[in-house]
């Protein structure tokens, strides 16, 4: 068995007082993709947080390519090669569609991905890269977070609902790229409130629950009435 | 006609001193949403340094920026990186509260090692020396150049924000600290950067101020007031606002002072007022940057 590249393992993650996370525990290998599902509030974007070092765990570690990273700070995480696409885009307003990308650039990790190369993924983002992020639609955007994500040369790339506010056919273009960025052996979280589009996508599904595993398996293993079951809890 | 002129043109140039003193203020607020009541007290502690610098090495004032700008911009790192930063949040009030105690420390600890004396800095020939620009109208070799740095350290602090890499992480961790944490920005950093080169700006004014004019321990609070008015009036976030704004609160002091000595002060803070009242989002306003 290959040594996995990402283990979280039993992770209590808290915002103040109020426990969202019970001792979570996923494993990722390179190269593969997970989708994450579960209703609204499970804990799915406190997982990807938490991983990408925004929260720490109070309970439980993170390791990451053989090293802990639970309490890395996220500035940290980053140069080690874990990117994140956060929950509703959040471009920077101020920053032109060009300069947005060049400061996923910021860690200074070396890879494949380029200005040029995401260019060529998203050919919209070069028509209009002088304009402000803030002038792009929401599926432009989401291209442009991705894309922002992806110039730190991640091993790790965190998908945060992508498919949120957008209409489904958008939605189908941006998973048709998916391919496109994993082929390079670089391993992808994706958590999606659309089951469908997250099952398709991914090999392995972790469906969490108010904050607890319910339910994980190969994503063809998963039955429609079991991850219904661990979705809503009936 | 020719004595309003010139009137109106010492204005100018003296607004681009007050642009100097707000430019930081402005760089400060906006990137870390911090208001620096200190600001004005750090720039009588520049003159200070610059008055021991060319004490100690017997050098001009204008050569001892050399020393006095990186010195100040380590304080500036310094005190972000081990005082500021702990006070930033989501309240306003500590970073003020804390500034406004660092007022108190910086005044008195100056009273208490250089005393209450005015002070001065001597640049020599340049202070005094003049060009007739036409009948009646002169202008002093000191406040333009003072003028031209004052439009430099706005051009340069224009281009930083626009084209660097600093600068782009500059804008881009005021507009969201967690997503530019997530960028691999060390937001720490990224601020302590920010005082450090607001302090640089410091050191210029702080220069400058002292070879204009007299300067004592306790002058710091009024220049923050000068600073500030001159940020508001030329609209938060834009420099070149700023540089306006510098010069709006210049050309309103002369003409006070032409029309009565002691209008001088009272003029500038009637204009500020009025155009605070009219227009609050200041003349040239710009959301970014």
């Amino acid at each position: 068995m290959r040594d996995a590249l990402l283990n979280v393992n039993g992770i209590d993650v808290y915002y103040g007082d109020f426990q969202a996370l019970f001792g979570v525990s996923i494993t990722i290998e390179a190269g593969q993709v997970v989708a994450v599902i579960g209703a609204n509030g499970a804990g799915k974007s406190t997982l990807l947080r938490s991983i990408a070092g925004l929260m720490h765990p109070r309970r439980g570690d993170i390791t990451f390519d053989g090293a802990p990273s639970g309490h890395a700070a996220a500035f940290d995480v980053v140069k080690r090669g874990i990117a994140l696409v956060p929950e509703g885009r959040r471009l920077f307003p101020s920053l032109s569609v060009e300069e947005n990308l060049k400061i996923g650039a910021q860690s200074g990790r070396p890879g494949p991905w380029s200005l040029a190369r995401i260019y060529q993924l998203f050919p919209v983002l070069a028509e209009r890269k002088h304009l402000p992020a803030t002038a792009l639609s929401g599926g432009q955007q989401q291209m442009a977070a991705i894309g922002r994500a992806l110039m730190s040369n991640p091993r790790l790339l965190l998908c945060d609902e992508i498919s949120l506010g957008l209409a489904p056919i958008i939605v189908r273009d941006i998973y048709a790229q998916l391919p496109a960025i994993v082929g390079d052996g670089m391993s992808l979280i994706i958590v999606e409130q659309d089951i469908a589009q997250a099952l398709k996508a991914a090999s392995q599904v972790y469906c969490l629950q108010e904050g607890r595993i319910a339910l994980q398996g190969p994503a063809q293993s998963l039955t429609r009435d079991a991850i219904s079951a661990a979705y809503f809890g009936v | 006609m020719t004595e309003w002129l010139n009137v109106i043109l010492q204005g100018v140039l003296i607004g681009g001193l007050y642009a100097m003193f707000a430019a930081g203020l402005s760089l400060i607020f906006g990137v870390m949403r911090l208001v620096n009541i200190a600001h004005g007290d750090l720039i009588v502690l520049a003159a200070y340094v610059a008055l021991t610098v060319t004490d100690t090495l017997g050098i001009g004032p204008l050569t001892s920026l050399i020393l006095v700008v990186p010195a100040m911009a380590l304080i500036g790192y310094a005190m972000q990186r081990l005082l500021l930063n702990r006070t930033l949040g989501d309240d306003l009030l500590p970073p003020l509260l804390v500034t406004f105690g660092l007022s108190i420390i910086i005044q008195n600890g100056l009273l208490e090692v250089f005393t209450a004396d005015s002070r001065k800095l001597q640049a020599g020939a340049v202070e005094i020396m003049t060009y007739q620009v036409s009948p009646g109208i002169w202008i002093g070799l000191l406040p333009l150049i003072q003028f031209i740095v004052a439009v430099a350290v706005i051009a340069g602090l224009q281009v930083l924000f626009y084209r660097t890499a600093l600068g782009r992480a500059f804008r881009a961790t005021s507009d969201d600290q967690s997503v530019a944490q997530l960028m691999g920005l060390d937001t720490r950093h990224v601020f302590a950067m920010a005082m450090a080169l607001s302090l640089a700006i410091i050191a210029i004014a702080g220069v400058f101020l002292a070879v204009r004019s007299n300067f004592d321990p306790a002058i710091g609070p009024a220049r923050l007031i000068f600073g500030f008015e001159a940020v508001i009036i030329g609209g938060l976030g834009s420099m070149w606002g700023t540089l306006a704004g510098g010069i709006i609160l210049g050309v309103s002091q002369a003409i006070g002072a032409q029309i009565d000595p002691g209008w001088q002060l009272l003029a500038g803070h009637i204009v500020f007022l009025v155009i605070l009242a009219i227009r609050p989002q200041g003349l040239f306003p710009k959301v970014s940057g």
